[in-house]
Order: C-alpha cells, then structure tokens, then sequence
C-alpha cells in the first residue's frame, strides 16, 4: 500500500524531555487514522510536528512523497495538511461567517493589491468564499449561527466551527485534535457521523481522540502513544485485544476510557 | 453605513475642513490655528500607521523612530542635494517603509510588552542616531530649511501664496484625507480581515495558510511609511529638524491617540489626536497641574470608555 502521509522516526525532544520518540506510521487515502494514549503521551506533539507548527528533531514527513517538515505551517497547510486546534481556537471576534470566509485564503486567486482595488477577480472570490462558507456551515449543521460572534458560542459550536474552518482550507489531510472533547454522547454521535461524510468528501482524517467509544467506532486503524513510542498500531478489534495496549493503557485507566 | 449616506458624510467632511475651517479662521483671525490644525492632520496620519499595526495585533510605540527618520530623509534630501520637497515626501515614506522591513523582520515576531518595549527602544535609537550620524549635524540639527525649491508646477508653489501656513494646512489636510481614504478601503477589504486574523490569533491564522511573517512586515511598512510621511511635511512646515524634533513622549502620543479615538474604528486616530492635542493645549492653562490633570483624565476615559471615543457611537445604538 502506498501512503498519502507518512511519518518516519519521528523526534521530538523539549530539553531532556522526549515528548515523541521514533514513532513511524502511515495513513492512505481517505482512511481515518486515530492517535490514540494517556495524557501526556505525546499526541499533540506528533500532531503538531506533522502540520510543520514544530521542526522534528529527527525523523521526516512525507505528504505524497514529498518531504513537509520544516517548512512554515502556512506552506503545509498550503500544500494539503491542515490541523484544527486541541483548545477550542477560532478567531473570537469575528462572525461565524467570517471566520470560515477567512479560513478560504489558500482559494484566493486575486492579490492582495487586487482585493484592495476589488478587481474583477477578487470579487469573484468573495462571492466564491461567501457561497462556500454557507455551504459548509450548512453541511455541518451550523448555518442557524453564521451570524453569531465566535466568542459567545457555547462549547460544542466552537468545536464545530474549528472544523469548518479546517475544511475551508480545502485539505487533503485533516488533523483533528480532541473533536470531540467537551461533548455529550449525542453531540458525539452526531459529530461521529459528520467526520465519516469528511472521509466521504474525499479527506483523509488524523484524528487524536480520548474518547475510546467513538474512537473504536470511527476508525479504520489505531495508533497507540505511550511516553512518546508507537506501542501499538491496528484495526480497533486488534488494538482492543492487544496486551500491551491493555496494560500500558486500557488496563489502568479504566474509566477515563470508557470501556 | 449606506452608500448614499456615506458620500453624505464624505462630503460633509471635504467642505468642513477645505472650506469651513478656513473660512472660520479668517473671519476669527486666528492664523495660528492654521499650523495647530496642520499639526493635527500630521500627528494623526502617523498614528493612523501606528493604528495598523495594533491591527495586526501589536502595540508600537516606535512611530516617533520614522517620523524622525523621514523628517531628516526630506531635510537631507532637499538640503544636501537639491531634491524638489514634493519628491522628498514619497522618498522619506518609502526610506521609512525599507528601513521598517529590516527592523520588522527580526522584532515581530516578537508579541505583546516586548515588541512595545523594542520599540520604544527604536525611538530612543533614532534620536541617539540622529545626535551622532555626520549627515543628521548631531544636536543642531538642520535648520533653515528653505521653503523656496518646489519645482514643480503642478503643485502650488508656496512661496507664490502670501501665507505658507495656509499652503501646509491645504496639504496636511489633503493628505492625512488621502491617508484615511485608504485606511479604510485597507481596513474593510480582505487585507483587513486577514490583519484582523493575524490580530485574533496568528497559530490559527498560520494553520489556515496566511503568512503571517509576509503580513506583519507589509502592516508595518505601511504604518512606517504613513509616519515617515508626516514626519517629512511636519519637518518642512518647521522648516527645521532637531534629533528632540520626534521623542519617546510623540511615540507614546501616538499610541495614546489610537488608544483615545478606538481601536476598533479606522478613523479613531483622527478624532483621538484632535482631542488629545487641543486636550493638552487646553490644559496649559493648569500651569504645573497640566501633566497631572492630563493623566487622571486620560485614565477615566480609559476606565469609562475602553473601546474608545467612537464607542461612544454604538453604545447608543446597543441600548
Ligand atoms: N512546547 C513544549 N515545551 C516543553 N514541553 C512540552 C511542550 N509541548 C508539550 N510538551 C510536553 O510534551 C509531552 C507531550 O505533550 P502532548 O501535548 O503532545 O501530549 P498529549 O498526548 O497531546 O496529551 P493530552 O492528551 O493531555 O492532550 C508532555 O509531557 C508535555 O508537557
Ligand atoms: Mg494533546
């Protein structure tokens, strides 16, 4: 199998801390991928480095073959590999509206002197950028708060809205950091559902996640995280009988994970 | 605002200060307010600049450094070799504009109180310059300037109007209407809501594919140029330039008439510098007082309004 986004010998150290050691992996084409591990393990780290907002200490990633480390975080998003934030980050003070047409940038065709001048072409995109941030608003079911300043949205829209955000850059690879935190069952479910019409879209989704139950049910391959090592990687079923896993992870935090 | 009601105002405003003022300070004879306001429309387009970089998200109490810097540019340029005054002005903008991309490389990525402190810096290091660079002639300055090289026969010639103050108030008011003409059109195109992004949060900003480093720099070359602009008219209008002519006390005026006008609203510099600056003369009559009066007005005003006088506006409109 060929990887649209691989990871290899991935490094982080922060001072004497090794927060991602050695962890390799891979992830095809519109497959959902989850990183899976207690607190601390070193997720958001591995996430971090993978979207170029950290520079690896050793080790690489290639997105279709190509390597993206080290590069600025706007050239990786620009180049297809965009993440969402694990706190709820979106811009406060702007409208909903606003913040998914801004989130269009990587589509902007004019200028920054033509959206001064408002050229032809730059009307034509934000009228292109308005037209598709109705359209994904109205896809993940947020289209009755478009008008709503960011800042006063209670916690699951917030989440919602760091997604639309994501997906008006247009990725091919989406990292998705906790979606899914601070959100009753039902709200899960719903968001479970609307991550599978991601893949559906065409994306292929990184997903860190703590909820094992949507974890379990949403995902085509698991990796597992303990202080910064690659412990595990399989299928759900595989990971959910795997004794390391088990006893490193499941074993001990029993309620944290829902089992 | 509707379009009508917009071309409403803008006109109002045209004749006011083109026609209005004019004629006011002719029937009062006060010929003094001609350089008082042409001072105001200066300050004001330098913390117009300054008002664009708080709009990326940081607080710049270096203006003084390019207005400095452009004063002398225009005092040199004309002095030294001859270059028309007309030219000098878009040459100290864009001198201003290239000096801040190579300040603003290094130091913006700096946030929050250590980019201020850096800045204020900048102000002390260009008056420090100033003091010792052959070219600026240390501490007495360039002085003498002469009104009489406009070459230049579009433009009028000022030496041909019987009174140059009259001619520098038409200018400043003409550009600092140009200055703000083009803030707003910036402010509320995408530029702006990309600025706006950067100010929000520049992670999430960077993780949506804007580069932030190209944005900043671009911000603050525009505010660079906006202060080494009004530097170089203010410096001709004195017909002198002194390294005191720009301080640490301007750059931190400028701040305060973002601060005082809302930094929420483009056109806060405007109404902050008119305010601060006739606030402050206003005061002069308080003798030893003036600094201390000054300072607890300026605090409640921060405490009542903290979005500024503008605010003032919409709060009415939320009630
Ligand atoms: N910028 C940093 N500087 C120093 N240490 C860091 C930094 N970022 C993360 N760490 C450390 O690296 C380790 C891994 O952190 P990381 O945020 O990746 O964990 P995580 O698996 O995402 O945890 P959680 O489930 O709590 O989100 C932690 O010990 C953390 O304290
Ligand atoms: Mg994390």
């Amino acid at each position: 199998m060929t990887f649209l986004l691989e990871a290899k010998g991935m490094t982080k150290r922060f001072g004497g801390l090794v927060a991602v050691n050695n962890v390799s992996f891979g992830v095809g084409a519109k497959e959902i991928l989850s990183v899976i591990g207690p607190n601390g393990a070193g997720k958001s780290t591995l996430f971090k480095l993978i979207s170029s907002f950290l520079r690896p200490t050793a080790g690489e990633v290639l997105f279709r073959g190509e390597r993206i480390s080290d590069l600025a975080p706007h050239i990786a998003a620009r180049k297809g590999v965009v993440r969402t934030f694990q706190e709820t980050t979106v811009f406060r003070n702007m409208s909903v509206r606003d913040n998914v047409i801004i989130a269009h940038h990587l589509r902007s065709k004019a200028s920054l002197l033509g959206y001064f001048f408002a050229t032809r072409q730059a009307k034509e995109d934000e009228a292109a950028f308005g037209r598709s941030a109705d359209e994904i608003l109205g896809f993940l079911g947020l289209e009755s708060i478009a008008g709503e300043t960011a800042r006063n949205l209670p916690h699951g829209h917030l989440r919602g809205l760091g997604i639309a955000i994501g997906l008006a850059t247009d990725p091919a690879v989406l990292l998705l950091d906790e979606p899914f935190a601070g959100m009753n069952h039902d709200e899960t479910m719903k968001a479970v559902a609307m991550v599978r019409k991601l893949r559906e879209r065409g994306l292929t989704i990184l997903l860190v996640e703590h909820d094992m139950q949507a974890v379990m049910k949403i995902s085509d391959r698991i990796v597992v995280l303990n202080f910064g090592q690659k412990i595990a990687e399989g299928t759900p079923s595989e990971i959910q009988r795997n004794d390391k896993v088990i006893e490193a992870y499941l074993g001990i935090e029993d309620e944290a994970i829902g089992l | 605002m509707s379009i009508s009601r917009r071309i409403i105002a803008v006109t109002a405003f045209l004749i006011l200060v083109f026609a209005v003022i004019p004629i006011l300070i002719a029937v009062s004879g006060r010929k003094d307010f001609y350089y008082t306001l042409s001072s105001v429309a200066l300050l004001s387009m330098a913390s117009a600049g300054v008002w664009l970089t708080f709009h990326i998200g940081r607080i710049n109490i270096g203006q003084g450094a390019y207005a400095l810097m452009g004063g002398y540019v225009s005092a040199i340029l004309v002095m030294s070799y001859g270059v028309s005054f007309w030219w000098t002005l878009p040459l100290a903008g864009l001198f201003c504009a290239l000096a801040s991309i190579l300040i603003g490389l290094p130091i913006l990525r700096l946030r929050g109180v250590y980019f201020a402190m850096v800045t204020l810096v900048l102000t002390e290091v260009a008056r420090l310059l100033a003091l010792a660079l052959p070219v600026t002639q240390g501490a007495k300055g360039i002085t003498s300037i002469p009104v009489e090289v406009f070459g230049l026969t579009l433009v009028p010639d000022f030496t041909m109007m019987e009174n140059p103050r009259i001619a520098f108030y038409y200018l400043s008011v003409a550009l600092m209407t140009a200055c703000f003409a083009l803030m707003h059109r910036l402010v509320n195109s995408r530029i702006g809501h990309i600025c706006m992004s950067l100010q929000q949060n520049e992670e999430l900003a960077s993780s949506i594919g804007i580069n932030i480093a190209q944005i900043r720099v671009i911000a603050y070359a525009i505010s660079s140029f906006l202060g080494g602009l009004a530097g170089a008219v203010f410096v001709a209008a004195t017909q002198s330039v002194y390294p005191s002519s720009f301080t640490v006390a301007d750059s931190i005026n400028f701040m305060l008439n973002c601060f005082l006008g809302g930094l929420g609203y483009v056109f806060g510099p405007m109404l902050g510098t008119l305010v601060l600056y006739f606030g402050w003369n206003l005061l002069f009559e308080t003798g030893r007082f003036q600094l201390l009066i000054y300072s607890a007005l300026m605090i409640a005003l921060m405490l009542v309004l903290p979005n500024g006088l503008l605010s003032l506006g919409t709060l009415r409109k939320e009630r």
